[in-house]
């Protein structure tokens, strides 16, 4: 038995000459919640539906529990798929519907009655087993799909944006929920969403793609404190950008002039080298906001605007003629919440770790 | 639903909207029909024309052997239609309903164009493909036999022999119940492929994936999830196929001659040449009356 519930190497889909995935490999550990992090169009459904058999590989090879699945029909592999818009059978009752699996893999008839029960107790939906889909909420369909699929106990759960059309708090709570289960039931979850902070609340291991590829796998914590390149920065949460060019390293720092006339020190990444054209980025939230310098490292600017978002105030700063950059100030404490008027002169300082040279 | 109490007003302005289509139907159907009711309660005057003495004896009459033969062979005639409508149809709107959207609208098209010809000429074709002359018995006297004996010159085998004696002469194609039925199937095969494909057109194909995802092989994820969900349309294509094919009486006429009729030929034949109207609305009552309870099965079917 493999370790991985899931792999795939150099996996490619092409649809005529449209590149959907490109060459990508996946290595998904036994019982780990796994993400497909992406924008629409980037290939992370369609690597769901190659996993699931719906699509056929152009290239590569797909693994599933250690075992190579070549062109096995969707119906011979050991997964199952919470699609989307849920695809709840509408003439069937949700019991029909949680069942349908097992009868197809001719369980007897009173083992099928008690794991459709357990399995909609699971989903805390007990009681509903002789309504037909189309009379129950949004929420209570996706847990509908969700037993489905479970009920079969699969290797490995396929989630296709499950929770993309429930509004935002009862996706907040599903999200906690689903999360929870899979602890629960121990079962491999490979989570398709194209929302960042699902994506970082949920899972194990993140993979962020775009246009076919893979950038950047690997924790939450980690795609977010130290995203591989502009694209992840900028995909996941909100960054400041700032173009210069390396003017002179000392000390593990390098220091990057910004618009001729702006020095930051920032750490120094591999392969980065006097003169090179660089992107330094910096989280909003790491930058503090000072009427006076707190040392040498501030960098002044003006406050060219103030939004109050309730939890925080954001303050759009102009450190040079092109460069503004977004600070974002926690509102701790009560009537504080606007320390600084448009205009005000102030001094921006981060921690010198909060600052990454990007080079791509 | 509640039942909203409406408006005077609201009335009015509904009896007004309706009032075109109502007139139509009043006039042009539900007093001619009437009209039919009364007169199959008629006798038969002596030089035609209906006579007001009330009787039953024109049903009575429909239970003559000869007439419940008819009836017979016709509801079978329609049955076999509708069958071979729905396996030829129903397969071919699928077809259609899973190709790209640009193609489907070409398909249908393609579907439509011969039935711009007009209906009669189009079974008269039928007639020239099917008579003892016809296309293909002229390929099968000619032809094919001319070639067999050909060959028997060639090669003399005995195997030879049947086969030119069955090649020399025709086949028995017109006049049969087969050559109606072929007519039946050709004439209204697009009333079946039209309610199909609209059907499967609907048809959400996650939930096929769905089903394979399930465990489901190709057969079992059709019948339990495709053929279910298509069923509004098999059922509204059957009725449109076997209530004109009940009531044939172009197709058999043509294509059935003097061996094979229809209750449509009786009825046609009871008016215009034997001149007993009364018998003929009669029996004209009696196929609605199969037709509505025939119909009325059938949904309560589909439906469950």
């Amino acid at each position: 038995m493999s370790e991985y519930a899931v792999e795939l190497k150099e996996v490619s889909k092409h649809f005529g000459l449209v590149v959907a995935v490109d060459g990508i490999s996946l290595f998904i550990r036994d019982g780990e919640f796994f993400s497909l992090l992406g924008p629409s169009g980037c290939g992370k459904t369609t690597t769901l539906r190659l996993i699931a058999g719906f699509e056929l590989l152009t290239a590569g090879e797909v693994y599933i529990g250690g075992r190579l699945q070549g062109e096995t029909p969707p119906y011979r592999r050991p997964v199952n798929t919470v699609f989307q818009n849920y695809a709840l059978f509408p003439h069937m009752s949700v019991f029909g519907n949680v069942a349908f699996g097992l009868e197809m893999q001719k369980v007897r008839k009173e083992e099928i009655r008690q794991r459709v029960l357990e399995a909609l107790e699971m989903v805390r939906l007990p009681g509903i087993e002789n309504r037909k889909p189309g009379q129950l909420s949004g929420g209570q369909q996706q847990r509908v799909a969700l037993a489905r699929a479970l009920v079969n106990r699969p290797k490995v759960l396929l989630l296709d944006e499950p929770l993309g059309a429930l509004d935002l708090k009862l996706r907040k709570a599903m999200q906690l929920e689903l999360k929870a289960l899979q602890h629960r039931v121990g079962i491999t979850f490979i989570y398709v969403t194209h929302d960042q902070e699902e994506a970082l609340t949920m899972s194990d291991r993140i993979a962020v793609m775009n246009r076919g590829c893979v950038l950047q796998v690997g924790t939450p914590e980690e795609i977010y404190e130290r995203p591989a390149d502009r694209f992840v920065a900028d995909f996941i949460g909100e960054t400041n950008f700032l173009e210069g060019e390396v003017k002179g390293r000392r000390a593990g720092e390098a220091a990057v002039v910004v618009d001729g006339v702006l020095t930051l020190h920032v750490p120094i990444e591999r392969g980065v080298g006097m003169g090179d054209e660089v992107t330094v980025a910096i989280r909003p939230e790491k930058i503090s906001i000072h009427a006076e310098p707190p040392d040498l490292r501030a960098v002044p600017g003006i406050v060219r605007e103030v939004v109050y978002t309730g939890t925080d105030t954001r303050y759009l700063v102009r450190l040079t003629e092109n460069t503004i950059v977004t600070v974002r100030q926690q509102n701790v404490g009560i009537g504080d919440a606007v320390q600084f008027p448009v205009d005000a002169q102030v001094h921006l300082h981060w921690q010198p770790e909060s600052a990454r040279i990007l080079t791509a | 639903m509640a039942v909203q109490p409406r408006s005077r007003r609201e009335t009015v302005r509904l009896l007004f909207l309706i009032s075109p289509s109502l007139f139509w139907l009043i006039v042009f159907f539900l007093i001619p029909l009437l009209l039919v009711l009364a007169i199959s309660f008629g006798q038969r005057g002596t030089y035609g024309g209906v006579r007001w003495d009330l009787t039953l004896e024109n049903y009575t009459r429909f239970f003559d052997p000869l007439y419940l033969r008819i009836f017979g062979r016709t509801v079978v005639i329609a049955l076999t239609t509708t069958v071979i409508c729905l396996l030829v149809g129903y397969p071919l709107a699928y077809f259609i309903a899973t190709r790209p959207p640009h193609w489907r609208n070409a398909l249908l098209l393609l579907l439509m164009i011969p039935f711009w010809t007009n209906f009669l000429i189009r079974t008269y074709a039928w007639l020239l493909i099917l008579r003892d002359q016809g296309v293909i018995n002229t390929f099968w006297t000619d032809a094919l036999h001319n070639f067999l004996a050909y060959v028997a010159t060639v090669a003399p085998l005995p195997l030879w022999s049947p086969l030119l004696k069955a090649t020399s002469v025709p086949l028995n194609l017109f006049g049969t119940d087969g050559a109606i039925i072929v007519g039946l199937v050709y004439g209204w095969l697009p009333d079946m492929v039209l309610p199909c494909y609209a059907a499967i057109e609907r048809l959400d194909f996650s939930l096929v994936e769905a089903a394979q995802d399930l465990y489901a092989n190709r057969v079992r994820s059709f019948l339990r999830v495709v053929l279910p969900l298509t069923m509004p349309g098999i059922v509204a294509g059957s009725v449109l196929v076997f209530i004109p094919s009940l009531g044939a009486y172009v197709t058999p006429d043509l294509l059935g001659g003097a061996k094979s009729i229809m209750m449509g030929n009786v009825i046609y034949s009871q008016f215009m040449s034997a001149r007993d109207y009364p018998f003929g609305s009669a029996v004209s009552f009696v196929l609605m009356a199969v037709m509505l309870i025939g119909t009325l099965v059938y949904f309560r079917m589909g439906v469950e």
